[in-house]
């Protein structure tokens, strides 16, 4: 226990020590809401869809809740790279036991980041009910587990920065973009209607819209919970079995 | 302490260690020299539970590496021939790491971690994150790691490359004192004989994966009729350049992905 213990304050220590990085992680996520927000939101308005900028919040907290936790999993690549890596791997405690603790450090600070961009919507006008706060603190920690899982299983097999680049652009990106953050998913069709349902933070987002009050959810937020569950073990699964399996 | 008997350990065709056997009593400090790509480094590998052998047998303290491996694991403290240190935290900090992860009891750890930070210097610098330290100061700060959780056997690969020789004569005095106060066995790699020379109690040479000779540092040297254990080192395996690739470990890596017996 305490092995997990140890590696999850690690984490989260790395991170409130990286001031620049906190206040330079929460730019993209503030040039979605402010710009989209305003800047669409006139149009949205005018196709009898509500106000975008309600919308487009939980969006945008999800967004830096699947940024935060997938890149502390690929942060294996470092710890490879500086050699970290290779001292937790020789020590005697179990792998599961490393991969534990680094998770829930990730999707710890994961969560510290989606509050971050909450505070950043309810100050620029976003009004969700605030007493369904909890609930959504609750679905970005799913969001947070099941990504830094995610993101553990790539991290154990990168070896180099190249890698790095093709899952940003092929995954992550993807990821975000086919969530439904920036577009109602109910109107969607043909293959965009099931890609955006094969995607997981869809549901992550959808749930926090469903309790927040958002416009525009697309699915019952029982359903949202399970994906989310189900998707997440799967993944913590893969993400321990990819761990056990790296090579120190 | 240490037991090797007819160690192999093949890479695919690659025969990286053939044949190797040797004791390491405790309380020793052995020095296992080689050319680049010899099979020190995969030799250390397999003592310290990170490679499977090929064939051949190991015991550790009276243990197999492969069998118990957690048991083995918490009598050995290893440097790496990389470095091994998170950066973003101070000496302190990855000391307390350490120490949590080896089951340290939390009194012990703060005690020895003050001696051994103050008796590598270290202990002013404590709060100061690593990234800001200089070669020598890591290297310092990782072999202090090392002996944090009281090992029997501490693996030392390569621990001075690239070191001034101030450091590397600091680090030397330090480790022979932990050596003779805690009794702790010690097994090392480096290229600089004259190290190996003045340190080692006794001396292995391995060559191609074959393990050439044995012995104190002057027998050796009295074996090859040398005046300098260099001499000696060249005689025994040549002074033919060894072509290594950019990054062995990385070729290593390569070659253990098509064996797939020996991940770990």
């Amino acid at each position: 226990m305490s092995a997990i213990y140890i590696l999850w304050l690690r984490e989260v220590k790395r991170y409130t020590r990286s001031r620049a990085q906190i206040v330079a992680s929460l730019g993209q996520p503030m040039l979605y809401l402010l710009v989209l927000g305003f800047g669409l939101g006139p149009v949205f308005k005018r196709a009898g869809n509500g106000d975008y900028f309600q919308f487009i919040a939980p969006g945008v907290i999800g967004m830096s809740v699947l940024f935060s936790s997938i890149f502390s999993g690929l942060g294996l690549l470092w710890d490879r790279q500086f050699g970290f890596l290779k001292e937790t791997l020789v020590a005697p405690v179990s792998r599961l036991q490393i991969m534990t603790g680094r998770t829930l450090g990730g999707a710890t600070v994961a969560c510290i980041q989606g509050l971050l961009v909450m505070v950043i919507c309810l100050l620029a006008g976003f009004r969700p009910h605030f007493s369904a706060i909890p609930l959504a603190l609750g679905y970005m920690v799913l969001i947070a587990l099941l990504f830094a899982a995610l993101g553990m299983a790539i991290g154990s097999g990168l070896q180099d920065m190249q890698g790095f680049q093709l899952i940003m652009n092929f995954l992550v990106l993807p990821i975000y973009f086919l969530s439904g953050a920036m577009f109602p998913l109910s109107d969607t069709k043909n293959v965009l209607k099931y890609v955006t349902r094969a995607d997981p933070l869809s549901y992550g987002i959808d749930g926090m819209r469903n309790v927040l009050g958002a416009p525009n959810a697309a699915f019952d937020p029982r359903l949202d919970f399970i994906v989310l569950v189900v998707v997440g073990v799967i993944l913590l699964v893969f993400g321990a079995y990819r761990f056990s399996k790296i090579e120190a | 302490m240490i037991r090797v008997q007819n160690l192999v350990k093949t890479f695919g065709s690659f025969t990286a260690v053939n044949d190797v056997s040797f004791d390491v009593p405790a309380g020793e400090i052995f020095a296992f020299l080689g050319p680049n790509g010899a099979g020190k480094t995969t030799t250390i590998k397999m003592l310290t539970t990170l490679l499977r052998p090929t064939s051949g047998a190991i015991s550790l303290d009276g243990l197999d590496p492969q069998t118990h491996q957690n048991e083995v694991r918490k009598r050995f403290g290893i440097v790496f021939q990389d470095p091994s240190l998170d950066g973003e935290l101070s000496a302190e900090e990855n000391m307390e790491i350490h120490g949590v992860l080896y089951h340290v009891p939390h009194k012990v750890r703060r005690q020895r971690t003050e001696e051994f930070l103050k008796l590598f210097e270290l202990w002013e610098r404590r709060k100061d994150q690593v990234k800001k330290f200089s070669g020598g100061m890591k290297r310092r700060l990782e072999i202090a790691r090392g002996f944090l959780h009281t090992p029997r056997i501490l693996f030392l690969d390569e621990p001075t490359l690239g070191l001034d020789p101030q450091s590397r004569n600091q680090l030397w005095t330090i480790v022979k004192k932990v050596n003779e106060t805690e009794r702790v066995t010690v097994f090392l790699t480096t290229h600089y004989m004259d190290e190996a020379d003045r340190v080692a109690h006794r001396i292995g040479i391995i060559d191609h994966g074959k393990l050439i000779t044995q012995g104190t540092p002057r027998q050796i040297k009295e074996q090859t009729d040398s005046e300098t254990l260099e001499d000696a080192f060249l005689k025994l395996t040549g002074s033919t350049i060894r072509d290594e690739s950019a990054d062995p470990a990385a070729a290593m890596r390569q070659f253990a992905k098509m064996w797939s017996g020996g991940r770990r």
